[in-house]
Order: C-alpha cells, then sequence, then structure tokens
C-alpha cells in the first residue's frame, strides 16, 4: 500500500507541501470533534464509529479514544472499506480491497458515524452509504471529517468537521497520521 | 504547483494495480507473478471476511455478464464460479456442451462467436482439451476475457489459487513450507497449476507418484520426485492427494487399484507420519480408500471441505480483478502457457 493519502493521487515529488495542521492542531480538532458526538448524541449510548480506509479507520480509533477518555464509554470502533461500491470503478483498473472490520454488536439500530480523512467530493461518502446500507439498518448514519477542502459534487455534508481549508480542484491535501507515516500533518 | 495532478476522490493510490497492463485473462497459474499472486489472495482474503457478514452480495459487477461454457462434468468449480459471480452481482449463464457430438475446434469457436455476438465481458471455460481457454482466448474470436477452468491434464489456475489460500490461511506465509502432491501427477492439471504457483511463491514442492504416472520431463519441472511416500510424509506441512484419473485411462498405468492404494493411499498409518501441524488437502472428486481412507479425509488435520469455500472467494477476486475495472488489476502475461 503506499505511504500517502490524498485527495489526489499525484506526483508529490515535486509539489512543495505547505503544513495547513499540525499535530496539535489534529488533536484539538479530534478533541472537539469527539466533545461533539458525545454532545449531539447525549453520551453516546449506541454510537458506533466506522472509519473508511486507510487514514480513516486511525482516525476512527482515535476518536474512540478521546471519547473513552472524556466520558469513560467504551465505543466501538471498526473499519468500512468502500471499494466494491466505487461509482468510478469502471473507469479506472481494479484496485486492491482494504479491511473491513465491522464491530461484533453491528450496525443495526446504531447511530454511526463514519469518519474520513478528507472530505472532497463526497463520492466516497456515498459509496460508503450504500456499503453501510448492505450491512443493516443503523438509528442514523453521520459523518465525521478531519478536512473538508470543498468541491463536492453530491449533496452530502459532513456533520463533523475538524477544518475547513479551501482548496483549489488541482490542489493535492495530504494526510500524514503517525499510524501510518509517522507523524501527524496535514499538507496542502 | 507543478505534475499532473489528477481530479479524483480517491483514498489511496491504485495499490496492485501497476500501470500498463496487458493480460486480460487468467490461463496458467504460472503466467502469475508473486506480486499478482498475493494480490489475489490477499483481495480473497478480505471477501472471504466479508462473507462472515450480513452481506449477501456486493453490486461490483453488475451489469457485467460472465459465461460458464463446460464441456466437461463439473460440480464444485462451475457451481463455484456461479456462486462468485452471482455474489458480485454479474449475470451469470450456464453453457454446457456435450463435446462428443461436435467435433471440438469448431465447436469451440461457433459457440465463442455466438457467445460474443451475445456481449459477454468473461467466459469461464472447462475443456477436455489441453490448451482449449489459451485458443479461445487468442484465435480472435471473441474479446471478453478467459478464465481456464481446467483443460485436460494442462491447467486449473484458479483451483492453485484456492489451495494456495487455504494453505496460507493455515500455515501463513508459504515460503519455505513443503507441500507433497501424491497420486496422478501425469494426467492432473491441478498438480501442475499448484507446481507452477507454489514455486512462484516460495514453497518447496514434491511429488510422489509410481513412475507410470508422472509426466515425461518432470525432471526440469520446479519440483523434486519421490517414490516413496512414508518417507517424504515427516517432513511435508502439507499433503495433497489427487485421484487417479481412471476415465482417461486407455492403457493400464498400475496394475491395480489395491495395488495403487497400497504404496500411494494417504491411510490413517501414513497420517500419522506427518509433523503435528501438518495439513490434508484433495481436490476432490475424492475416492474414498484409493487416494486417502475416509478416516483421513474427515479426520481434524483435514481441509477439504475449507477448500470448497475458500474457491468462491478465490474465484470471487479473480473475476473482480479481471472485471472490476476499466483493465485488470493482475498482469498475467500469457506466453508462458504451454
Amino acid at each position: 500500500m503506499p505511504a500517502i493519502s490524498s485527495c489526489a493521487p499525484s506526483e508529490h515529488a515535486s509539489v512543495p507541501a505547505r503544513v495547513v495542521l499540525e499535530a496539535r492542531d489534529i488533536a484539538r480538532a479530534l478533541a472537539r470533534i469527539a466533545h461533539e458526538i458525545l454532545e449531539r448524541t447525549q453520551g453516546a449510548p449506541d454510537l458506533t464509529l466506522l472509519g473508511i480506509p486507510t487514514r480513516g479507520v486511525a482516525l476512527a480509533h482515535r476518536l474512540a479514544e478521546r471519547i473513552a477518555e472524556f466520558e469513560g464509554v467504551t465505543v466501538p470502533a471498526g473499519s468500512l472499506d468502500v471499494t466494491m461500491y466505487r461509482d468510478d470503478l469502471r473507469i479506472r483498473p481494479a484496485r486492491a480491497l482494504a479491511a473491513t472490520d465491522i464491530p461484533a454488536a453491528g450496525v443495526d439500530g446504531k447511530l454511526v458515524v463514519l469518519v474520513d480523512d478528507v472530505l472532497f467530493s463526497g463520492r466516497t461518502a456515498r459509496a460508503a452509504l450504500d456499503a453501510v446500507t448492505d450491512l443493516g439498518r443503523p438509528r442514523a448514519v453521520q459523518l465525521a471529517v478531519l478536512v473538508d477542502r470543498g468541491h463536492r459534487e453530491l449533496p452530502i455534508r459532513a456533520d463533523y468537521v475538524g477544518k475547513n481549508i479551501p482548496t483549489s480542484p488541482r490542489d493535492t491535501v495530504r494526510v500524514l497520521l503517525a499510524e501510518h507515516d509517522g507523524q501527524d500533518a496535514v499538507m496542502l | 504547483m507543478s505534475g499532473p495532478l489528477i481530479h479524483s476522490t480517491q483514498q489511496t493510490d491504485d495499490a496492485g494495480a501497476p500501470a500498463g497492463l496487458a493480460g486480460r485473462h487468467l490461463l496458467s497459474a504460472g503466467d502469475l507473478s508473486r506480486a499478482d499472486a498475493v494480490l489475489i489472495l490477499d483481495t480473497a482474503e478480505e471477501l472471504a471476511r466479508l462473507a462472515d457478514q450480513p452481506i449477501k452480495k456486493l453490486p461490483t459487477l453488475r451489469g457485467r455478464v460472465v459465461v460458464n461454457l463446460f464441456y466437461e462434468d463439473s460440480t464444485r468449480t462451475r457451481a463455484s464460479f456461479e456462486i462468485a459471480a452471482k455474489k458480485l452481482s454479474a449475470d451469470v449463464i450456464n453453457v454446457t456442451a456435450k463435446s462428443s457430438s461436435v467435433s471440438k475446434g469448431e465447436s469451440l469457436k461457433d459457440t465463442a462467436l455466438t457467445l460474443e455476438a451475445m456481449g459477454t465481458d468473461a467466459v469461464v471455460v472447462r475443456h477436455p482439451a489441453s490448451g482449449a481457454a489459451h485458443r479461445l482466448a487468442h484465435a480472435g474470436w471473441i474479446s471478453s476475457s478467459v478464465i481456464n477452468a481446467g483443460d485436460r491434464a494442462h491447467e486449473h489456475p484458479t483451483q492453485a489459487l484456492l489451495d494456495a489460500f487455504t494453505m496460507r490461511r493455515r500455515l501463513g506465509n508459504l515460503d519455505g513450507r513443503r507441500v507433497t502432491i501424491v497420486g496422478d501427477i501425469l494426467h492432473s492439471r491441478v498438480a501442475r497449476s499448484n507446481i507452477l504457483l507454489l514455486h512462484t511463491l516460495g514453497a518447496e514442492v514434491t511429488v510422489v507418484a509410481p513412475p507410470t504416472l508422472l509426466p515425461a520431463g518432470i525432471s526440469s519441472w520446479s519440483c523434486a520426485v519421490s517414490y516413496d511416500l512414508d518417507a517424504v510424509l515427516p517432513k511435508s506441512d502439507v499433503i495433497y492427494t489427487t485421484r487417479p484419473k481412471q476415465e482417461w485411462q486407455a492403457a493400464a498405468y498400475f496394475p491395480t487399484l489395491r495395488e495403487y492404494s497400497r504404496y500411494y493411499c494417504l491411510d490413517i498409518r501414513r497420517a500419522e507420519l506427518l509433523p503435528p501441524h501438518a495439513i490434508v488437502m484433495d481436490c476432490g472428486p475424492m475416492n474414498r480408500g484409493v487416494q486417502i481412507a475416509a478416516e483421513v479425509a474427515d479426520g481434524p488435520r483435514s481441509v477439504i471441505v475449507a477448500q470448497v469455500s475458500n474457491g468462491v472467494s478465490i474465484r470471487m477476486a479473480v473475476l473482480y480483478l479481471l472485471l472490476g475495472g476499466s483493465q485488470p488489476a493482475f498482469s498475467a502475461t500469457e506466453e508462458a502457457a504451454r
């Protein structure tokens, strides 16, 4: 698997990337999202966090840790690969699948919060909604993202946003996380 | 900013899909590079995990047409391909031809042209002539992907993939693992595909058979040869039994079945020679008491039933990787097909 998560597979070598979020910014954003989730769900009794691979999974687990820290509750966190549900399969080569790991309690009747690193066109979120629907019937589905970079192509919005970053459609947003990249940063 | 930036929502780069792939068929296990084989096994692993979820069908191949073209009888392979294609939402058509009624070359060509005219995306072919799948893929009759589901005594690549998948799930990495294949190597497409793939994946294969059931030129294959099953078993991580193909044998390759099984049947005594972690495999159909004792086939070492369920995951992976994208995700080059 490539070491970089981005919103555009890029020729990254020659692009001088600018750091837009540092490690402590990411930590603060995740802490705030965890608080917002707790506030809006009244303590998250039926919450399930599902990260979208690759980096959404690490973010989902970090949110679960923060929620456990703040509220003392254990929230199930897992991963949901949406590759098989993408709408661009026919225009790109078939690609490797990532792990799907649904918490044992499933999604039926749960409040599922999908977690991803970057929200861009909204097509990944759409695929994730289809994937969740195949797994069961959640009570509600919400979306949490670390970065919203705009340029939606579908009527989709995030319920929890770490940071809105204005971008050009041609920009590359790279999210680095310690779990995968050895450091935390968001680069533009 | 320089460099061509592609407007896309893709989360990761095209992992496992090297650029500029040409192969869109799966004809021989020997065509697969190690990276291709590992990609197929890893994909199957994720699909097998999905099978534990309530998901019954994935939408990935919706609208694609997969034809099962079987000129030979088959239970598990045809059902396995059909289930795999249907779980990916492809439409499946089963065509069974009786090879006795028409001359083989004409019939295959006419059938291929008919299927092409109907607009198929993949043809899964089993044929009683070695090389039939290769001919179907390269004669210019059709533009579909061709998947070899067994061509006489030549190859059966998805069987080798599901066998390697089963071994990997039980034993971990196959590098340096010792796999012993016993039985009718001469007529076994499963043995041939397994030897090719296991060599690619780093395992050491030993074949055990009476000299009459070894192909000419076996010494040039990437496997060791033995005639003494008892001596090989204590060093084996996997023992793989194959059936003597009596329906193909005009001449007698061994005096009697009884004598064959005395020397080459995996009976209870022989199974006890295996190291504690070793697993027992068979490609089926099993002739209990001939190549394997019923107690061993049903015993705790046996993974024969797991092989069948793993077959569905492997065939889903192959269909997805060949048909799921705009081009295949693995690059089986066909020049090695022989």
